[in-house]
């Protein structure tokens, strides 16, 4: 696939290996994604999604290769890389002792933000995730969805420009998806690269603009989700992903 | 600055609504150091205030055993009991019944034997003054006494029982001593030794007076709080490893972690906020358990702590140690892999490192390989300055060799926890 125009992440012949789990393993891994777009990532358990999420955001660091972020290597601790991406984990990546508040102003400061800028973004993120009347709640009482919102709005808190969402709307309901969705949808209105993983496909055709679909460490297909299924002959992801992957278990 | 602030502000917040690490680290070193005092004041004034209470059953009718028994009343030591001639046999239950740590029997012919030897004695010496001292013959049998018993209860302590022997060996040695004046009197006199020449012949030792040396010159002695309340002040201080190290393990295998390590910020300012915040909770903890010295023990019943002169050295002292404490946790959270760990690993080294620094067994009572092992535990330098402190009334010069120590073990901790953090790949 031909990527125009400047990068949001570059990753050139990346190997990297697990010591105990080959299948999730990269050997030489190349993959281009282009500013300002809505990237998904697919594939299926254990094809090492995660992971390159984690090598991209430099949780991880890669064994060869290079990973580059809106130009800059990411891998070790690079205190200026990590200003320009916001990341939303698969796991509950807060406090849950603390209150959004509390925990907005905690990971707002260490993302850089003065008081009063993490002042005005906790209410405004507050406001958009229907988040206000619990402000003040320990979010350990919240429901799935309500802690999917906080979990969002904690990567967001300072308007990064590379977005990576690992399975961001799992285990809520339709009414808090259609939330997450618009609302990222709007992000990237406003310019912010969204780089997404999910196991809902049907969700990924709504938000995506191009994909790439990963299985055993390696890239099996990639491009404009239209081109994609056109070249493969199928109507949607979902055909698309068991055809190419397969119907047998994946652990 | 404002980053290290949040933080410190979110430790401050999680640790507030910990109710259980709370109590951990204040309720239960409350209740210990409390029961503790109790327990070992009791034992302080049975050793030092109380009188041990002795049976003595005395087979004998003659005079030499009732003046060994006024003897063993004058020592003071002893509250004596006296029982039936004919309960020797079952001295063992009369020492049951009269919750006595001591019997003694005095056999039949005790007083006899007594004037045998006296006697002896006296012969001897007539012939020395004559100049026919190896002339006199005296069959050894007749000067050899019947030995006294001396039933003890096994919980005495070994050096008590020493004291106690020697005690009653001094009555006894009273005893056969006036009786070999008397007789060598009246043998070379044929009239009965004076009562005011015996009186001053055995009475004229030298007085021993005894006085405690303090640092400062003062001469209090110190009582149970004075031992109690810094030690498990020390072991309080310890434990904040259940709530810290449980905290830092949380946070390292919760999803927080991963989303720390993509912030522009490095997980140091995370571990130094939370040293910043537990140094302050150990502080809290060494003011409240003091506190409880001073004004809750009088109320109780119990001797009141006496701070030290030298509250500066007594505030650094308290600073070392507890800086020593939040790091160990944070090292121990830091190396373990789950909050299981952290907490069976951390409680169980805490009480090891109680035992071998001397919080539950004194260190001087240590030999060997367990005398050098007190070495390697913080908690036996904490406790030897605290002690210098106030037990002896030391000044920050008296202690700066424990806060060295102290301090060089903190720094080989921190050095092994960033180890273990780049090892682990957390920074």
């Amino acid at each position: 696939m031909e990527v125009t125009g400047p990068l949001a992440i570059n990753i050139e012949h990346m190997g990297f290996r697990y010591l105990d789990n080959e299948k999730a393993s990269f050997a030489d891994l190349n993959l281009q994604i282009s500013k300002g777009i809505r990237f998904g990532l697919f594939g299926p358990n254990g094809a090492g999604k995660t992971t390159l999420m984690n090598l991209m955001t430099g949780v991880l660091s890669t064994d060869k290769g290079s990973i580059q972020l809106l130009g800059q290597e990411t891998g070790k601790y690079n205190k200026e890389v990590n200003k320009l991406f916001g990341f939303v984990p698969q796991d509950f990546s807060f406090y849950q002792e603390l209150s959004p508040v509390e925990n907005l102003e905690f990971f707002g400061a260490w993302a850089g933000l003065t008081q009063k800028q993490i002042t005005n973004r906790t209410n405004e993120l507050l406001h958009i995730l229907g988040l206000e009347d619990v402000r003040n709640k320990p979010v350990e009482k919240f429901s799935g969805g309500m802690k999917r919102r906080v979990n969002l709005a904690i990567g967001v808190i300072h308007n990064p420009q590379v977005l990576f969402l690992d399975e961001p709307t799992v285990g809520v309901d339709v009414q808090t998806r259609t939330a997450i969705i618009s609302y990222l949808l709007e992000l990237n209105k406003n310019g912010t690269t969204l780089i997404y993983t999910s196991h809902q496909l049907n969700e990924a055709e709504d938000l995506c603009e191009q994909i790439a679909m990963i299985d055993e460490g390696k890239i099996i297909t990639q491009g404009h989700i239209d081109d994609v299924l056109k070249a493969h002959a199928h109507q949607s992801l979902e055909e698309l992903f068991i055809n190419l992957t397969g119907k047998a278990y994946r652990n | 600055m404002f980053k290290l602030w949040t933080s410190i502000k979110k430790d401050i917040r999680i640790l507030s609504r910990d109710k259980v690490g709370i109590s951990l680290m204040f309720v239960m070193p409350i209740i210990l150091v409390v029961v503790v005092t109790s327990i070992q004041n009791s034992t302080f004034q049975l050793v030092n205030k109380n009188k041990l209470p002795i049976v003595i059953c005395n087979t004998d009718t003659g005079k030499a055993a009732r003046q060994f028994i006024e003897s063993v009343n004058k020592i003071g030591m002893f509250a004596v009991t006296q029982t039936g001639k004919d309960k020797a046999a079952t001295i063992a239950t009369d020492m049951q019944n009269k919750d006595a740590m001591l019997g003694v029997v005095i056999p039949s012919n005790f007083s006899a034997d007594v004037q045998k030897r006296a006697k002896n004695a006296s012969d001897k010496a007539m012939a020395a003054f004559s100049g026919q001292a190896d002339s006199v013959k005296v069959p050894q049998s007749a000067v050899s006494l019947e030995a006294l018993t001396l039933y003890y209860n096994p919980v005495l302590q070994e050096s008590l029982r020493f004291s106690i022997q020697g005690a009653i060996q001094s009555a006894l040695q009273l005893v056969q001593t006036r009786q070999t004046l008397r007789t060598l009197y009246y043998d070379s006199n044929e009239k009965e030794l004076p009562k005011s020449l015996e009186n001053e012949m055995l009475n004229s030792n030298t007085k021993i007076t005894m006085l405690p040396v303090s640092k400062d010159g003062t001469r209090t002695t110190p009582n149970a709080s004075q031992h109690n309340v810094p030690a498990w002040t020390i072991f309080a201080m310890f434990f904040v490893i259940m709530s810290l190290g449980g905290s830092v393990v949380r946070e390292k295998v919760s999803g927080s972690f991963i989303r720390l390590k993509t912030l522009p910020t490095n997980y140091l300012v995370g571990l130094l906020s939370k040293q910043i915040t537990y140094l302050v909770v150990t502080l809290i903890q060494a003011a409240t358990i003091f506190s409880i010295g001073i004004w809750l023990f009088p109320v109780i019943g119990l001797p009141p702590l006496n701070l030290p002169s030298d509250l500066f050295a007594l505030f650094l002292v308290t600073l070392v140690c507890g800086w020593c404490a939040v790091s160990y946790s944070i090292c121990v959270g830091v190396l373990a892999n789950t909050q299981e760990q952290s907490n069976g690993f951390g409680a169980i080294s805490i009480v090891i490192l109680a035992c071998i620094g001397g919080l539950m067994v004194p260190s001087f009572a240590m030999q060997g390989l367990a005398k050098t092992l007190t070495n390697i535990s913080p908690m036996h330098w904490c406790l030897e300055a605290y002690y210098r402190l106030f037990l002896e009334n030391g000044t920050l010069k008296d202690i700066l060799n424990q806060i060295g120590s102290l301090l060089v073990i903190t720094i080989i901790i921190q050095i092994i926890t960033y180890l273990g953090l780049k090892r682990k790949n957390l920074i």
